[in-house]
């Protein structure tokens, strides 16, 4: 298994756990304890019983026929965006909630940005009856009003992140500072596959549910298990590693990641990591990251508050280092104009997010025989008012 | 034997420390502080190297951190500052900061502008026990630098020891569980953990720090360990004014 997490947490040169030594225990106790609980029978139940009755899964793999007479091949849909909540993030928030409450904990935090993972959570402690606190950027509580409100609405606490740059990277901080802070009763609920390993395996096996149905689905509707082309779009990368994961160790499925480019790679407005990024630690791993010369981190620019991540999670630096995913990216303008296609062709309003992963579409060469699947990883209708704004409705 | 080793070899008890954040309250103090602080009779400094990122600082130095990067602190001018100085103080000095900061730089490159100024060793919270044996032990002991570990609360007596085998100046007593500056007072859960590991008679000795802020937390940390680590109380006395006066002043307090 190439591509898997090594006994030390590292993915080839990334990943491991560079944590203070105040983080020390929470981080082993997780470690000792994620596998065998995640792989016992009494979890599994639990976790499929609510992805199916809960979440609404299986989510459809969607033929969309307009789209592919558009680009070519067969173009289809994971429609993640159908999911409870609107988007992937809860496939991870409803199985670590189940690994918090086995572990005995009673206290949940969680770091947010644009909200989506900090309303999953919020949704699956109310479910559970856990106090919920949840870490946000000052500046990202104020663009993202409606989430805050539907997090309050589920009883969650939302603090703000007053340092820094007072947005994702910085509330994550606080998330981590907390857990520092509060060692035994608290559970951290990390919302991407980014943070000291485990994290990076622990989410990307919660996620592989997508990649584990695409190849079920594909059998039915294609006859083979394997696509031509996985793409989705990459901040943290927790949705394209679950739509990649069941496909890793297959060389004949190319593996497409797309970061988003902001106003442009070279602008200095981008959250383009592997194309702007050098070798480094963020939130206790080892990764690719945009800072400067002295190893200070800088504030990404994105349109899609979900891909406005410093960093990237371990197992995409090794993908990207391997060569075994192809990383591209697309600027703001090009994710804009590739939601107004989607909903114009489909009648499917996007993400902004999953909207990077469909702009691709147009750079790419696909035959007429391609299979192609594109993880469409959230609905757009927390970006309404980005939609109104920039394309005039 | 480095400066720092010497000093742990010639006095074992009521060792104070001093810790504060290069280029705060001002881009140009670094030198001063360091000199006024010898002065008043610190026995050692741990000179922070500012961090966009610092994951286990509490609000008084994150903010004195961010406050030194808007200033326009960067390793090379942290290293410019301390060559300026070398010659004119002798008290042992430790780099403070967070790994990446290293790995940026270049490791070898890092760890040779520390030697060339002066600086005896280094703590650098998120480099675990494992990578450091694994990747940077040789290196540090190739330049003659100590590496300084935390212990906490939480850490299990076995940890402790792997920790004090491969100590070889001090070891780094976290006071609670928390970040830095957190709290103002010792309690008797903190004094139970003080004690259980003073009984460990450990080989290296023990220096506490976190939460010491004043003259009886630092009297109560040092009948348990061989002294104590002063950082966000000393950071905020500095705020404002930084000279020699307000230094003095501030240490005399605690020494008295």
């Amino acid at each position: 298994m190439k591509y898997s997490v090594d006994k030390n947490g590292f993915y080839g040169d990334f990943g491991g756990a560079f944590i203070p030594e105040l983080l020390y225990p929470n981080v082993k106790e997780l470690e000792d304890n994620y596998i065998d609980i995640l792989e016992s029978e009494e979890f599994i139940t639990e976790y499929k019983g609510l992805l199916k009755d809960y979440v609404g899964r299986p989510s459809p793999l969607y033929l969309a026929k307009r789209l592919s007479a558009k680009y070519g091949g067969n173009i289809y849909l994971k429609r993640e965006d159908l999911n409870h909540t609107g988007a992937h993030k809860i496939n991870n928030t409803v199985g670590q909630i189940l690994l918090a409450k086995k572990l005995g904990k009673k206290r949940i935090i969680a770091e947010t940005g644009a909200g989506q993972h900090g309303v999953a959570t919020a949704t699956v402690c109310a479910l559970m009856d856990l106090e919920c606190i949840v870490y946000m950027g000052e500046i990202d509580i104020e663009r993202q009003a409606p989430n805050v409100a539907r997090m309050k609405m589920l009883g969650a606490e939302v603090r703000p992140a007053t340092s820094g740059s007072k947005t994702l990277k910085d509330a994550t901080n606080e998330a981590i500072r907390d857990w520092i802070n509060n060692p035994l009763d608290t559970y951290y609920l990390i919302g991407s596959v980014v943070g000291p390993h485990p994290y990076p395996d622990l989410v990307t096996r919660l996620q592989s549910v997508i990649s584990e149905e695409m190849k079920k689905q594909l059998k039915e509707k294609t006859g083979k298990e394997n696509p031509d082309k996985i793409i989705a779009c990459v901040g943290g990368g927790s949705n394209a590693a679950g739509a990649f994961y069941h496909f890793l160790e297959d060389d004949d499925v190319e593996l497409i990641a797309v970061e988003a480019a902001g106003m442009g790679v070279d602008t200095g407005e981008t959250a383009a990591t592997t194309k702007m990024g050098t070798p480094g630690i963020i939130h206790g791993s080892k990764t690719l990251l945009m800072q400067d010369e002295f190893g200070q981190i800088t504030e990404p620019y994105s349109i899609s508050a979900g891909l406005d991540y410093p960093g990237v999670g371990p197992l995409h630096a090794h993908l990207f280092k391997t060569k075994r995913g192809r990383f591209l990216n697309a600027t703001d303008r090009e994710a804009l104009e590739a939601a107004r296609e989607l909903t114009l062709l489909e009648g499917i309003i996007p993400a902004l997010e999953s909207a990077h992963a469909l702009a691709v579409l147009s750079k790419i060469e696909i035959n007429d025989s391609d299979t192609i699947v594109v993880n469409l990883s959230g609905r757009g209708d927390k970006d309404m008012d980005t939609f109104q704004r920039e394309l005039g409705y | 034997m480095n400066k720092l080793q010497k000093l742990f070899n010639t006095k074992k008890k009521d060792i104070l420390s001093i810790y504060f954040t290069a280029g705060f309250p001002k881009l140009d103090t670094t030198g001063e502080i360091i000199k006024g602080l010898e002065k008043s009779g610190v026995d050692f400094i741990e000179v922070g190297m500012p961090f966009s990122d610092p994951m286990a600082d509490g609000p008084t130095i994150q903010e004195s951190s961010e406050k030194a990067l808007v200033n326009g602190m960067n390793l090379d001018i942290y290293f410019r500052d301390l060559e300026e100085i070398k010659t004119q103080v002798d008290i042992p000095l430790i780099a403070m900061g967070y790994v990446n900061q290293m790995i940026r730089y270049g490791s070898d490159r890092f760890l040779q502008a520390c030697v060339d100024v002066g600086i005896s060793g280094l703590i650098l919270p998120d480099l675990p026990l494992k990578v450091y044996e694994e990747e940077y032990k040789k290196k540090f002991d190739h330049y003659g630098l100590v590496n300084v570990f935390l212990i906490t609360p939480q850490t299990s007596d076995e940890r402790i020891k792997e920790i004090d085998a491969i100590s070889n100046s001090f070891i780094y007593m976290v006071s609670s569980a928390s970040t830095t500056g957190s709290k103002s007072d010792i309690d008797n859960s903190q004094l139970e953990y003080f004690e259980r590991v003073k009984s460990m008679n450990l080989n290296n000795p023990l220096i506490i720090g976190f939460g010491i802020s004043n003259k009886e937390t630092f009297s109560q940390a040092c009948e348990y360990a061989s002294g104590a680590i002063i950082g966000s109380a000393f950071v905020k006395a500095i705020s404002k004014e930084s000279n020699y006066e307000q230094i003095s002043s501030f240490i005399s307090k605690i020494k008295s």
